[in-house]
């Protein structure tokens, strides 16, 4: 008989693993509370840094899952229990589940940006954040004020929701770093009139080609970078938005006028981790996001033998990042059952 | 803007506050700047809505001005608060009732201190007993006195005789709202409304019948920001402060402009003066100013009380523009007489603005 894996969460982490797991021999039941499979980035444009399509990605991932694959959409964990070297998973749909190992790929939400009272989300009209911003872009529409007009001026805030011990998020969200680079000169793409403003802390170009992109940005789309955390939003008669900010750089107070401000909302830890980490009593970090085995050396188990973690769960992480993370732990599962 | 954005926010931030007997304290600087309104909120709470007010004679100052200075060091602010408590518990109340902004967000920071130190409160109590031999007990509640108006906001529109709507037209009256710093910049979930967006002011012109601006500068300081007026070399900053908002705010025609400070209405009104003269500016309509209340003032105009009474006369910016507006009949005549019917003397006509 085959050994069957249950992963909860069909994202990037999810997918990837069910994919090499199907392709090494075991059953796999995918649980996924949407509607459909696929997480965040099916909502997503192009990505970074080479700003490819997202759906490309997906594609490929969804190739690799064959017959083996059996993805439940629309439900959610109402329990778990272990019996013997099994789990056994309520589902809200009043079915169960049983398998033998399971797999947390439960990945993440997006800061909501109303907890920023003070840059007007959900009050400012003009006020977006990146991820609707992304939804414009994917639905092939033009960037415009809600008043249907064309933007002279936009200002992107960086660490919206991260390193920010005001609403409790000390951790860097990783992402939007780059995230926002990667809008800035698609706006300057779209809309070779419009100037970018970007306001940050510092810049984090961790990985590979993010520098590049960076230096592109300034020099070939003449995006601004203001070194500089907002201090406040407010709105003028005409709908437009004024931006207060230390310039750090200069060490001077600034003031500026744009059509549309859109912030950069960090990565939190998805609330269905919490439930399920309570119901097995795992582990969750200062961050809330999900403590494994070892932060080093064995980061994809977890402290109950035959649960384990992959991806976002664990904390922000690229795209890339979290699919070597999904193959790594679907290569553990397949070690771990090949000995025996 | 999306008021539904706002409301959003005002859910989040409520806070309980007491419904009677109070334990009120005044500020020390109030009575000099607008004279008629902690009376005016004894009379409010005491005549309309029959609640028990009470005030002890030996209450001083809670040296928050000196505090925020950087002239009264906070062991001793402390101590001087303690012995604010100690006062009540002796007149036998739990509920703390404050006139002033900077009192209410010393006794905030106190007991939050106190809280998350205990340690520190020992101390301080220590203190309290060498010094004065008094005990005290924390108050149950800590509402600062724009709280209570808050609180009873649609009691006074049900007694009220007037409202804020234009007389002359029909439509809802224009206020800008000012919050003082200290009532929930430090402490977002001590205020009504949190510190972005406060309700507590808001309730009130909403219940009365008036609308409310929100123009680009709402948050920026009023210009009194202690150091900024309390260090002479630094009085051009206050003015600037001050301007920037009224440049701000005009575009907006408000009719009136309503505060919860003792600084705020004070510098509101008097450096409208201070511009008209220097620039010959003047912010509201015909060479009028942009009159600057207090809560206490306001809620005494709905309840029809006579605008002398309530102090209204020793504002800079004449408030009879408001008051024509909603209708409210006064006696231009007796506008600077004593209560004896002497004559208090009438201040110089400014150059620009227009007086009465």
């Amino acid at each position: 008989m085959k050994q069957r894996i249950i992963i909860i969460g069909s994202g990037v982490a999810g997918l990837t693993t069910a994919g090499v797991l199907a392709e090494n021999g075991f059953e796999v039941v995918v649980l996924e509370k949407e509607s459909r499979i696929g997480g965040h980035v099916r909502k997503w444009d192009r990505l970074f840094p080479n700003r490819r399509p997202a759906n490309e990605v997906m594609e490929f991932i969804e190739k690799v899952l064959n017959s083996s694959v059996d993805l439940r959409c629309g439900v959610t964990v109402n329990g778990v229990i272990r019996h013997d070297e099994e789990f056994i998973v309520l589902l809200s749909n009043n079915e169960t589940v049983t398998g033998h190992a399971l797999v947390l790929a439960t990945g993440f939400q997006l800061f909501d940006a109303h907890k920023k009272e003070e840059y007007g989300y959900g009050i400012y009209d003009n006020v977006i954040t990146s991820a609707e911003l992304e939804t414009i872009f994917k639905e092939g529409k033009q960037l415009t004020t809600n008043e249907g007009k064309t933007p002279h001026r936009v200002g992107i805030i960086h660490c919206v929701g991260s390193r920010d011990e005001k609403v409790g998020n000390l951790y860097c969200s990783k992402v939007c770093c780059v995230t926002g680079v990667k809008q800035a000169i698609e706006i300057r793409e779209q809309l070779p009139e419009c100037e970018v403003f970007s306001f940050y802390m510092d810049l984090r170009m961790y990985d590979r080609h993010f520098e590049e992109l960076y230096y592109e940005a300034q020099q070939q789309w003449a995006v601004n970078f203001i070194r500089g955390r907002l201090s406040e939003c407010s709105e003028n008669p005409d709908h437009t938005l004024i931006l207060k900010a230390e310039d750090t750089l200069t060490g001077r107070p600034l003031k500026m006028t744009v059509d549309i401000v859109i912030l950069l909302v960090g990565i939190i830890p998805d609330p269905e981790t919490g439930k399920i980490a309570s119901m097995l009593g795992l582990p969750i970090g200062t961050d809330g996001f999900l403590m494994s085995g070892d932060e080093h050396i064995k980061d994809n188990t977890t402290t109950i033998p035959g649960i384990y973690l992959t991806g976002a769960v664990k904390g922000p992480a690229s795209i890339v990042n979290t699919i070597a993370d999904a193959r790594a732990t679907a290569q553990q599962i397949t070690s771990r059952f090949m000995a025996g | 803007m999306n008021i539904e954005g706002k409301r959003r926010v005002w859910k989040d931030y409520q806070k309980e506050i007491a419904g009677d007997n109070f334990f009120y304290v005044r500020s020390c600087v109030r009575q000099n700047f607008f004279p008629g309104s902690e009376k005016t909120f004894l009379r409010i709470l005491k005549e309309e809505l029959h609640k028990d007010i009470f005030e002890n004679a030996a209450h001083t100052t809670c040296s928050g001005i000196g505090y925020h200075s950087d002239i009264v060091p906070f062991e001793t602010t402390m101590t001087i608060v303690a012995r604010q408590f100690a006062l009540m518990t002796e007149s036998g109340y739990e509920n703390f009732a404050t006139s002033c902004i900077t009192s209410f967000g010393l006794y905030t920071e106190i007991l939050e201190t106190w809280h998350h130190f205990p340690e520190v409160e020992e101390r301080i109590r220590k203190h309290l007993k060498n010094a004065t031999g008094r005990e005290f007990s924390k108050p149950k509640n800590l509402s600062h006195a724009s709280d209570i108006i808050f609180k009873f906001r649609k009691e006074i529109a049900a007694v009220g005789k007037y409202r804020l709507i234009n007389h002359y037209t029909g439509k809802p009256l224009r206020a800008v709202e000012h919050i003082g710093c200290h009532y929930s910049r430090m402490f977002p979930s001590k205020g009504i409304g949190g510190a972005e967006y406060p309700y507590v002011l808001i309730g009130m012109i909403e219940d009365w019948g008036g609308e409310v601006i929100d123009y680009p500068e709402r948050r920026h300081c009023c210009g009194f920001g202690f150091r900024q007026y309390l260090i002479q070399a630094n009085r051009g900053y206050s003015l600037s402060c001050s301007k920037k908002k009224f440049d701000s705010m005009a575009p907006y025609k408000p009719d009136f402009i309503l505060t919860n400070c003792p600084g705020c209405p004070m510098f509101l009104d008097r450096w409208q003066y201070t511009i008209s003269e220097m620039e010959g500016i003047t912010y509201g309509e015909n060479g009028h100013g942009i009159p600057v209340l207090t809560y206490e003032e306001l809620a005494g105009m709905i309840l029809g009380y006579d605008p002398w009474d309530l102090g209204l006369q020793v504002h800079q910016v004449p408030v009879e523009p408001l008051l024509d507006k909603m209708g409210i009949p006064y006696n231009a005549d007796s506008k600077f007489l004593n209560k004896e019917g002497a004559s208090m003397g009438k201040p110089k006509a400014p150059s620009f603005l227009k007086f009465y």
